[in-house]
């Protein structure tokens, strides 16, 4: 999965639970959590969200992977290559 | 004949707006069944009737704000003839909401004869199914309006398909049209498969050359009914405080073990996890659980825990988690997620709406470490939680890091004491060490 298509992917996630996120302006290191308000149950919906799009297995352990939105596409370009 | 009427959702409500009615004159409801969507300041909530029946006159249109205690429709027991009078649909007859509820109407007189209530079932055609009226509903059609072509003019869900020629619309959006005056059948809608978003509607908005007024009355904001009820509550009761510690490493380890084994949708969070131990010290100590009502403590009925959401507008709202106690983890996890999604976006019921007998205000996602919350009046607890952190605690003579949790009790000095109240969180620390049992 490239970056963009990633981004493309995280974004999705995230308008659906945040409707009126401003994702264009939000900084690729930005803490998404903290940024945009997300509780833990916010979060547990875009984790769902995002491994049943991205066809991706996610555990607990790998949240952290899960900070930012660069994180999150390092962490979905390893995820996608190791499963093909 | 009797009166259908605006029910009180809260001790902090005075008013509520039709946003919809989910019945149409002629309709036979059971006791129990959903009439209305009434929008408060807080969230919208559908009404149940408490008389089983045949709907009258619907008195007030969707739009309209009146008072608690204001009949919105007229109900006729079964066997009892329609008024004569040409029914009106959503047209207000009588004068539109006054400030003051009309007097409360006698009794409604029983009627002499036995019900006949297959001749009224059908005379009238069949009220639509829950399915057809949820359906009706996602669509955003008024069922009122649809002509039945089934079976003794029983409306299909074809019926209802074809009267969706309005686009879908999102319920924040449908609000805000409302408040704005935006005519929604003249918006197009950028969302996915035409569905009408807020932005939309706020464009819709701009582009109108004159903005004409769209109530007399201004709808309260969300602040100033909180503000209200806050003040009411620091006023009237004498708030004691108490706090704690907690190691969550037990429960945090297990719930990392046992959320290995489920999908992503089942998994549970530490914040699902206190909730029951609330709930679960809450039954144990009922002295906590329940209202102060004319200077005595009122026991609730059951535990169901008020949980604080913040709702995406900026407001807040409490409904409760119903019979929490009575939840095991698992579907007290889902419960949770079902309660803050409709609250946010769909809805929520009266009985959520109006009967927590505790709250609960988690604060720890919002990065705080704890929570003194004000007492939601007319309960008599509050409990706070803060935020889940590793800090450096000694267990067994030696310093370890451990994820800790601060927990807070707000208690009604009125109701109970301090030595009550650590009780109760010395309880639920207590529940937190043994998860399994959760």
């Amino acid at each position: 999965m490239t970056p963009d298509q990633a981004r493309s992917l995280v974004s999705k996630q995230i308008r659906f639970i945040v409707p009126d996120a401003d994702l264009d302006g939000l900084p690729p290191d930005a803490d998404l959590r903290r940024t945009l308000e997300l509780d833990s149950l916010d979060f547990l919906e875009f984790v769902e969200r995002l491994s049943k799009d991205a066809g991706v297995r996610i555990d607990e352990d790998d949240y952290p992977s899960l900070a930012t939105m660069e994180s999150c596409q390092a962490f979905l370009a390893a995820r996608t290559a190791a499963s093909d | 004949m009797s009166d259908f009427t605006m029910p009180s959702l809260g001790a902090d409500m005075d008013s509520g707006t039709i946003v919809e009615w989910l019945v149409k004159p002629g309709d036979h409801v059971q006791r129990g069944a959903p009439m209305a969507v009434v929008d408060t300041d807080k969230a919208a909530v559908e009404i149940e009737t408490f008389q089983s029946g045949v709907v009258g006159d619907l008195l007030v249109e969707p739009g309209q704000r009146v008072d608690v205690g204001t009949p919105l429709a007229t109900m006729l027991a079964a066997g009892e003839a329609p008024s004569a009078a040409p029914v009106s649909v959503g047209k207000a007859k009588r004068p539109r909401a006054r400030r003051v509820p009309p007097p409360r109407e006698a009794a409604a007189p029983v009627p002499p004869a036995v019900p006949r209530e297959a001749e009224v079932a059908a005379a009238a055609p069949p009220a639509p199914s829950p399915p057809l009226r949820h359906h009706a509903a996602e669509l955003g059609v008024d069922l009122a309006s649809v002509t039945g072509t089934g079976t003794h003019g029983r409306i299909t869900r074809r019926d209802v398909d074809a009267a969706a020629h309005r686009p879908r619309v999102s319920p924040y959006a449908r609000r805000l049209a409302e408040e704005l005056g935006v005519d929604l059948a003249a918006v197009t809608g950028t969302g996915t498969s035409g569905t009408v978003r807020a932005e939309d509607v706020r464009a819709a908005a701009h582009a109108r050359p004159e903005v004409p007024p769209v109530s007399t009355e201004a709808p309260r904001s969300d602040r100033a009914t909180i503000a209200a009820l806050m003040s009411r509550s620091k006023r009237e009761i004498p708030h004691y405080y108490v706090a704690t510690t907690v190691d969550m490493h037990t429960v945090v380890s297990w719930l990392r073990d046992t959320n290995r084994d489920r999908s992503v949708a089942e998994r549970i969070v530490p914040a699902a996890a206190l909730l029951r131990a609330v709930a679960l010290a809450a039954r144990r100590m009922p002295q906590l659980n329940g209202f102060w009502v004319d200077g005595v403590f009122v026991p609730g009925e059951d535990v169901h825990v008020g949980v604080a959401i913040s709702v995406r507008r900026g407001a807040l709202v409490a409904p409760a988690l119903r019979h929490a106690a009575d939840l095991e983890l698992p579907v007290l996890m889902q419960a949770l997620r079902d309660l803050v999604g409709r609250a946010r976006s769909g809805r929520l019921t009266r009985a959520e709406l109006a009967d927590p007998t505790l709250t609960v205000t988690d604060l720890g996602d919002q990065g705080v470490e704890e929570v003194f919350g004000v007492i939601q009046p007319p309960q008599v607890a509050l409990v706070g939680i803060g935020r889940l952190v590793e800090r450096p605690w000694a267990v067994d003579g030696l310093l370890g890091v451990r994820p800790l949790v601060r927990l807070s009790l707000s208690g009604d000095h009125r109701a109970t004491d301090g030595y009550t109240g650590a009780r109760f969180l010395a309880t639920i620390d207590d529940l937190l060490q043994h998860p399994e049992a959760l």
